[in-house]
């Protein structure tokens, strides 16, 4: 059965609501205030390591976002563990709040879609993130000025715009996610909670997990652990069940497109290595090449994440 | 508009709503089973019956937002289930204890939604006005929801439905949990969208304020619905006759000559001493002389008009308690 009209109507009102909404509420603010007083702290690290012990490199902005100096890690690092709490925050109470306040039939008793609601909703959410993660990346960037002195190049600024666009979609994960948790569970504070496990099992007990399991699957060679090295199929193993979560792909995309010189994520093949100069940067079109699987995987989850909250979503009855 | 729905009308043109054997079915449960009814343009049509017996189900099938399991329904010429957005923009619907966002103002929550329902910013804003005023809510316009009372909240949701100019204004238990005054104060208002010709459906438990408003009622239980009509109909359908009189008083025998009176169709002996007779006239005269015949002591004596309430429960008198309680 066809349904009539357009399921984008009412898209606008919705998106500028809920974006108002999300950026003047006090729960944004202090996710903003975490995220910027600790990758200030990340940078300062960075920063005066640079200054002290600077060799002549090509991409010095790059490293601001890269090294760490302890026993603080790296910005990167701490943007891969804290953004998905800010979209966690952003996205967990976005349907069932509106079932709770009672106002969901008031809003689709007007005359618009479902799918405006819930696209309106996920679409000022990442916007929300896309603003706040824009504005870190001026703010790194002008850090670099004022302290480093030095004006950053062209492919500087390319590299560290394609990191800006990964890390909206590495938040687009976590958004559709906490959206789809919200959708799930009728409570705010249980799908804060399965979300919040979800993020904290990926960020620090999977890249535990994932390993043992990988000796589980493949028990290491006796012979490698002779010489002290890592049985191959284990490596593989370990690195296909960490790239389960997107901490990981974030993370090995990151590291492509910040640090030129990484030549692969995964196992190295020896003709690969074939007339390679040991140490020089990659053009930045081969880079992407290299985080390529990582970005689409990241986009994919966004978008089956935000699908299956979106099916659920349309047959959810209204009344409460 | 050109595209009405293209089978053949159900109902004459000052039919607004129709319902054909409309079901609703979770799994093996029915929560609504094949109801059938016309709503005439302009007219106060009640949906009484005890809470789960299918009128918010009905009401959201009619607005396009569950799906129906069979059936037809057709919402001023169109299909619900299929143009939802035409529907949508000439029905207003007052959920069941509204919801509005509390830390905006009365005026922008409206102007949301009036912004969802397409209206341009002159518009709306006259509209909003408008409304506010008609609902006496004019003065509060820029406070902030949360500090609003239940009754100030359903007149706000009442203000949402006059900013969309609906034709149809649907409420789901609109005075249900809202004190003496502020029922009165939502019923005249409800009078007052009537008398502009707006149709409105009202959903309740409360059913003196039902009969206090509605032209035609029908009566949910359990999926269905048992009986409809107006109330003068039903009273004559379900009691039998019209007038419903009440004696308290004491002494031997008074049931028994009460129901030798002419006209009388029905003694039922309430209490002790109490009595309720059913009459197709006013019968309080022979009453009172009735008990004054048999040396009884004449305390108090009642006519009642045929009330929704009697007719609810003789209705239900009928049916074992078990069937009624399920319903609930």
């Amino acid at each position: 059965m066809r349904r009539e009209g357009s399921p984008f109507q009412g898209l606008g009102t919705v998106f500028a609501k809920e974006l108002t909404d999300n950026i003047s509420s006090v729960r944004m603010l202090v996710l903003e205030l975490l995220i910027v007083l600790t990758a200030l702290a990340a940078l300062y690290g960075a920063i005066d390591n640079l200054r002290t012990n600077t060799a002549e490199d090509p991409f010095l902005l790059l490293r601001l976002f890269t090294l760490s100096s302890s026993p603080l890690p790296s910005f990167v690092a701490i943007l891969g563990f804290l953004i998905p709490l800010m979209a966690i925050g952003l996205g967990f109470d976005s349907v069932n709040s509106e079932f709770n306040r009672r106002t969901l039939s008031r809003l689709l008793a007007q005359p618009i879609y479902r799918d405006a609601l819930l696209m309106g909703k996920f679409l000022a959410g990442l916007a929300t993130l896309a603003v706040s993660l824009t504005a870190l990346w001026l703010m790194v960037i002008g850090l670099g000025l004022i302290f480093l002195g030095v004006p950053p190049g062209t492919e500087e600024i390319a590299r560290s715009l394609v990191f800006l666009v990964i890390a909206i979609f590495y938040a687009g994960v976590w958004l559709s996610l906490s959206m789809l948790l919200s959708i799930v569970f009728r409570s705010p504070a249980t799908a804060a909670l399965v979300a919040l496990g979800i993020w904290l099992f990926l960020a620090v007990l999977w890249p535990m997990l994932a390993p043992a399991f990988a000796q589980v699957i493949a028990p290491p060679d006796p012979r490698y652990m002779a010489l002290g090295l890592e049985t191959p199929d284990t490596g593989l193993w370990s690195q296909f069940l960490l790239r389960f979560s997107p901490n990981d792909l974030f993370g090995e995309a990151m590291l492509a497109i910040l640090s030129p010189t990484t030549r692969t994520l995964g196992a190295v093949f020896l003709d690969q290595l074939r007339g390679a100069v040991m140490g020089a940067p990659l053009p930045l079109g081969e880079s992407i090449m290299i985080a390529w699987p990582q970005t689409v995987g990241l986009i994919a989850s966004t978008i089956v994440l935000f699908v299956a909250g979106y099916i659920l979503f349309q047959r959810q009855e209204v009344r409460a | 508009m050109s595209n009405q729905v293209s089978e053949a009308p159900l109902a004459p043109d000052d039919t607004v709503i129709v319902a054909d054997s409309l079901s609703k079915r979770y799994g093996s449960a029915s929560a609504v089973d094949k109801i059938s009814f016309n709503i005439k343009k302009g007219e106060v049509f009640g949906l009484l019956g005890p809470n789960g017996a299918g009128k918010t189900t009905t009401i959201l099938m009619m607005l396009g937002l569950t799906e129906i399991s069979s059936g037809r329904i057709s919402v001023l010429g169109y299909d619900p289930a299929r143009q939802p957005l035409q529907v949508k923009r000439r029905v207003g619907y007052l959920p069941d204890s509204v919801g509005f966002y509390d830390s905006l103002t009365a005026v922008e929550n409206l102007a949301y939604t009036a912004k969802l329902m397409g209206l341009s910013l002159k518009e709306r804003t006259l509209r909003i006005a408008d409304a506010l005023k008609r609902v006496r809510l004019d003065d509060v316009a820029h406070k902030r929801v949360a500090t609003f009372s239940r009754g100030m909240r359903q007149r706000l949701g009442l203000a949402e439905i006059i900013v969309k100019k609906a034709e149809i204004a649907i409420l789901d238990e609109p005075t249900s949990g809202l004190d003496p005054q502020a029922t009165l104060e939502f019923l005249d208002l409800i009078r007052e969208l009537k008398a502009e010709g707006i149709t409105v459906l009202l959903s309740s438990h409360l059913l003196d304020q039902v009969q206090r408003i509605c032209d035609r009622v029908a009566l949910f239980q359990a999926g269905h619905i048992v009986l409809m009509g107006s109330v003068a109909e039903l009273s004559v359908q379900v009691l039998g006759a019209g007038f419903v009189v009440e004696v308290e008083a004491e002494g031997v025998g008074i049931a028994r000559r009460l129901a030798t009176i002419p006209g009388v169709s029905n003694v039922e002996t309430v209490a002790k001493d109490r009595f309720r007779m059913t009459a197709e006239r006013d019968v309080r005269a022979d009453a009172a002389r009735a008990v004054v015949a048999v040396d009884g002591a004449l305390r108090r004596l009642s006519v009642d008009e045929p009330s929704l309430e009697a007719i609810y429960a003789r209705y239900f008198q009928g049916k074992t308690p078990g069937d009624v309680r399920h319903a609930a």
